[in-house]
């Protein structure tokens, strides 16, 4: 393949890994000022700040490779809802307390397997990306796991609320697992990581940790969209309409 | 939910240091909060948590029997001893 042909897919993977940062980030965002208690409230604006860094970093490692003059606000504030390579699970509504915390577990448990793979790509730049946010991803994944043990194993309310949540997003997990055609030739690069192959793993740590938690896996059949193909749902476009206000009212404005 | 007192040790050598307190299910999810409410900006290397019910704290109302007999005793305090030059305080 053509040192070009190289850089494309790199800069596609890497924008991938950012959408998904951002729009994860923007949900959780969300809960500022909306969260059950303060603690939780910092605690959640934590993990949030967390997952922008990453998408920062992801960006600016796909800029790196592009050299095209673009910025990482371009990427992020810039493009429309089509151009977003994000998994669907991100973009879902905010939904209840319950809903937060099974997006977070059930992509955390991806997370960790994932970036500790990562560590070891051989771009030095994602390398260093996947050893840093690996260790915030760990501390995700004991808080999310937590939190899921704490309502599922709670009240009647409470377990009905973190079933249903489970239940909501389950369709949406067989994305986790599926690589797009760049990351599939990355992948043979030795760059990109077999994100299939860590379908098992997580399933081992999803159901340990729903039977902890008198939870059932469900049995949702996948959802129709792809969010790395650009086919999302009707809730990324009003999601990006409030993150990107400020640069689409006053293109370019800094601060 | 119930309050807990929170300790941070901001380096290794050093005493936890009383930092504040917040709300939380229990002491492991205490832990988390605290982790998050008090270290955001890397002040600490340690962390304890203790239940507040569990302090037991002198009372204002004790402070004439527990403290003012002491300020007549300055024989009781270190200030007669001449400190060598080599020791520094």
């Amino acid at each position: 393949m053509s040192p070009d042909g190289e850089s494309n897919d790199l800069f596609a993977y890497a924008v991938a890994l950012a959408d998904d940062a951002l729009i994860h980030g923007q949900r959780l965002a969300e809960w500022v000022s909306r969260a059950p208690t303060l603690e939780e409230e910092l605690a959640i604006a934590n993990v949030a700040l967390d997952h922008i860094g990453r998408a920062r970093m992801f960006y600016a490692r796909a800029l790196e490779v592009a050299q095209d003059g673009r910025t990482e606000d371009d990427l992020a504030y810039r493009r429309d809802a089509d151009e977003f390579a994000n998994l669907t699970i991100f973009e879902l509504p905010r939904g209840d307390f319950a809903v937060a915390v099974a997006r977070q577990f059930l992509t955390d448990a991806f997370n960790v397997p994932f970036l500790e793979a990562l560590a070891a790509s051989r771009d030095a730049g994602l390398a260093a990306i996947g050893e840093k946010a690996l260790k915030e991803s760990t501390y995700h994944l004991r808080r999310s796991r937590d939190w899921v043990l704490r309502l599922g194993d709670g009240t009647d309310e409470s377990r009905r609320r973190m079933q249903s949540a489970i239940d909501a997003l389950w369709g949406h997990c067989a994305e986790l697992f599926e690589p797009f055609a760049a990351e599939q030739r990355l992948i043979a690069r030795g760059v990109a990581v077999d994100r299939a192959a860590l379908e098992k793993p997580w399933r081992g740590t999803i159901d340990a940790t729903l039977a902890d938690a008198t939870l059932h896996v469900p049995t949702t059949q996948p959802s129709p969209y792809r969010g790395r193909l650009g086919r999302h749902t009707g809730y990324l476009e009003p999601l990006l309409a409030d993150m990107q206000v400020l640069q689409r009212t006053y293109p370019g404005q800094q601060w | 939910m119930p309050l807990f007192e929170v300790f941070v040790r901001s380096k290794r050598g050093l005493d936890h240091r009383h930092v504040g307190s917040l709300h939380a299910e229990d002491a492991q999810q205490a832990l988390e909060y605290a982790r998050d409410v008090y270290t955001r900006r890397s002040e600490g290397v340690s962390i304890w948590v203790v239940r507040s019910s569990d302090i037991v704290a002198s009372q204002e109302s004790d402070s004439a029997s527990f403290y003012d007999p002491q300020d007549d005793k300055p024989y009781r305090h270190a200030t007669f001893y001449r400190v060598p030059d080599d020791v520094n305080l």
